[in-house]
């Protein structure tokens, strides 16, 4: 995780505000495709959660995927992150069509995620929970871990260094030694968020990360967001109910309806989409 | 009053995950230690060696290890005794195939003959979880002492099928057979109990430890994080299975000098030291060893109140220990379900905040 230098940072800053009055794809952000969704199609038994959808996540932008309930928007994250194997269509990350991977080999290519009901390692403090994050860049072995003292030390001072710019960034720095199973709900997910940082992903996949939050703590967690979007260059791609705070922060929405894609575009295309209106409106029958 | 972190100030992250961050417990830690190694062994006499010091070292070698697998990775396993049989039986079979190995040296390639027998009955856990992960890990304690009583090579085809340690020595110092001293077997044992529980409490927490904590907490989030199942529950295993390889050779070997597989390694030693485990808590190295202490002194505290010192008839005395003890577990369990290691915990940070209550 490295920051910028400040001339840059400075530089960075003034685009972005170009980019707040036009709220449109700013060309500073966003680059080349990074992830290409092609045609994927995904049954249990004689149910199609995802039929045949398309679209991609360009580098540096944030990509949501809205929808009513049941639209498949989970399935489509548990496809991106490995933990569903469509029947039909291919996934390309950065320029690679993927074979056939397990779950935790994708998260070492760099991608990570947050779950919509919190998946926190319950037994565990706030600080171990974002140690978590950064296992698939340890490396030392069995024999050194039970030395301890020198490179299996050595690697966790690295390691707890670049945890400790995370917990700092989320301001949650008074929790660090508090088992998460005592935290409230709102701090319970900013931690998740954390864990899912340290991994440094290329792609970061929320889903709902403001389910059942008040809008003081979505309102935080989507200035993390955004901060972590700016900051890190991260690609984020979310799923929210929250009409609001999807159209205010997201640069690409692709909203689904019963497994099928509705609509892709610009929050502003999304939302004057007649499909979607519909979708979300219901439509008269008469 | 004294026992607080007030005035510590931790600079660098190293000393702020030291194992013992405050500094009376680092003292009593030491002083612990010191007096295990330093003044037990001028006052050990057999009786002590053998009714208190070889079974808590012995059984709390054992808690370490199942407490790995059910403690920090959360695999219920009752295979325990089967296990610590194997740890006998290849403790044996080294003994007598290889006259001239280091007693050490002995004990801990029994244990790695453990670890790969737990890698294979660990293999089921890939696909089943929970209770009848347990009766899965069942299969080993019972198909392996099966085997050991039914394949002569295992016992050297001795007529009566016991296997009995001969004697040897290790840096001139005899450690197994009849005529051991007690000091000797003593330090031995609390030597490899001292390293390996040190080599546990490191393994636990660094990035190995870390992995079987996910996988145990949430194995779905955990494989999403980017643990490899596979890896993280296979390793648990051999490690596990390791320390009470290494247990049952020191059971074997060390403590009672000779074992027939049926009776020195039933189902009933699985049970106890998963009892061990639970009362002394799970994940927690401290309470591997107060659990060990626990169910191996309390009855042996107990014979000697009421059969030695109060002169009951032996029969009552033994009945109403059994119950006296069970009475406890439930007492212990209903009152801290997380075993005495985490009843230690409140009570060192009521100790941190006294004399005032908040």
């Amino acid at each position: 995780m490295s920051l910028p230098p400040t001339a840059e940072a400075a530089a960075d800053d003034q685009t972005y505000a170009v980019v707040e009055e036009e709220h449109g794809l700013s060309p500073r952000r966003v680059g080349p495709v990074v992830m290409d969704i092609r045609n994927i199609t995904l049954r249990f038994g004689g149910v199609v959660a995802i039929k045949d959808i398309s679209f991609d996540i360009r580098e540096g932008e944030i990509r949501a995927i809205i929808g009513p309930n049941g639209a498949g928007k989970s399935s489509m994250l548990n496809v991106i992150n490995g933990f569903y194997h469509p029947q039909e269509g291919e996934i390309w990350f950065r320029g690679e069509k993927r074979g056939s991977m397990k779950p935790h080999e994708i998260a070492k290519q760099g991608i990570a995620r947050t779950f919509q009901n919190i998946a926190l390692f319950k037994g565990m403090t706030t600080l171990d929970n974002i140690m978590t994050g950064r296992l698939t860049k340890m490396r030392r072995n069995m024999f050194w871990q039970a030395v301890w003292s020198g490179p299996a030390e050595a690697e966790e001072i690295e390691h707890r260094e670049k945890v400790e710019k995370i917990i700092d960034f989320l301001e949650i720095q008074h929790i660090r030694k508090t088992p998460v199973g005592r935290l409230p709900y709102g701090l319970q997910k900013r931690v998740e968020l954390g864990r899912a940082l340290a991994a440094e992903p290329q792609l970061l996949l929320l889903d709902e990360p403001m389910a059942g939050m008040n809008v003081e703590e979505k309102e935080d967690m989507s200035r993390f967001i955004l901060d972590v979007n700016e900051e890190f260059g991260t690609t984020i791609a979310l799923i929210e109910h929250d009409m609001g705070v999807v159209m205010d922060i997201s640069d690409r929405v692709v909203v689904l309806d019963y497994g099928r894609k509705i609509g892709d575009g610009t929050p502003d295309e999304v939302r004057t989409n007649q499909d979607v209106i519909d979708a979300y409106l219901g439509v008269a029958h008469d | 009053m004294f026992y607080r972190e007030a005035g510590e100030f931790k600079t660098s992250y190293q000393a702020d995950q030291a194992t013992f961050p405050i500094a009376f417990d680092r003292w009593g830690y030491c002083a612990v230690v010191a007096v295990a190694f330093l003044v037990v062994p001028f006052l050990i006499n057999p009786y002590w060696e053998q009714a208190i010091f070889l079974p808590f070292l012995v059984f709390a070698m054992a808690a370490l290890g199942l407490n790995i697998l059910t403690g920090y990775c959360g695999q219920v396993s009752l295979g325990t005794g089967g296990f610590m049989a194997v740890g006998a039986y290849a403790c044996y079979k080294l003994m007598t195939a290889f006259v001239w190995m280091p007693m050490p040296l002995v004990v801990i390639l029994a244990g790695l003959c453990a670890a790969a027998v737990g890698i294979v009955f660990g293999l089921p856990s890939l696909r089943i979880k929970g209770f009848y992960l347990a009766v899965a890990t069942l299969a080993a304690q019972f198909f392996l002492i099966w085997l050991f009583n039914k394949v002569g090579w295992f016992y050297n085809y001795s007529a009566t099928g016991q296997i009995n340690a001969p004697e040897r020595d290790f840096l001139g110092i005899l450690v197994t057979g009849p005529n051991t001293r007690p000091w000797a077997t003593y330090l031995f044992c609390l030597s490899f109990v001292f390293v390996f529980a040190w080599v546990a409490r490191n393994l636990t927490r660094g990035r190995i430890g870390r992995s079987w904590m996910a996988i145990r907490d949430m194995d779905i989030a955990a494989e999403i994080i980017g643990v490899n199942p596979l890896m993280a529950k296979l390793s648990a295993f051999a490690v596990s299975s390791f320390y009470i390889g290494m247990a049952g050779a020191m059971y074997f070997a060390i403590w009672k000098g000779a074992a027939e597989g049926t009776e020195a390694f039933s189902i009933e030693i699985s049970f106890v030291v998963l009892f061990m485990v639970i009362l002394g808590g799970l994940g927690s190295i401290f309470g591997s060893l107060v659990g060990a202490a626990f169910l191996t002194l309390l009855p042996v505290l107990f014979k000697n109140v009421l059969a030695v010192q109060l002169g009951w008839p032996t029969d009552i005395a033994a009945h109403l220990e059994v119950i006296l003890i069970g009475a406890l577990i439930i007492f212990f369990l209903i009152k801290e379900p997380h075993g005495i290691a985490a009843l230690w915990r409140i009570i060192k940070e009521k100790l941190r905040l006294w004399p005032f209550p908040h």
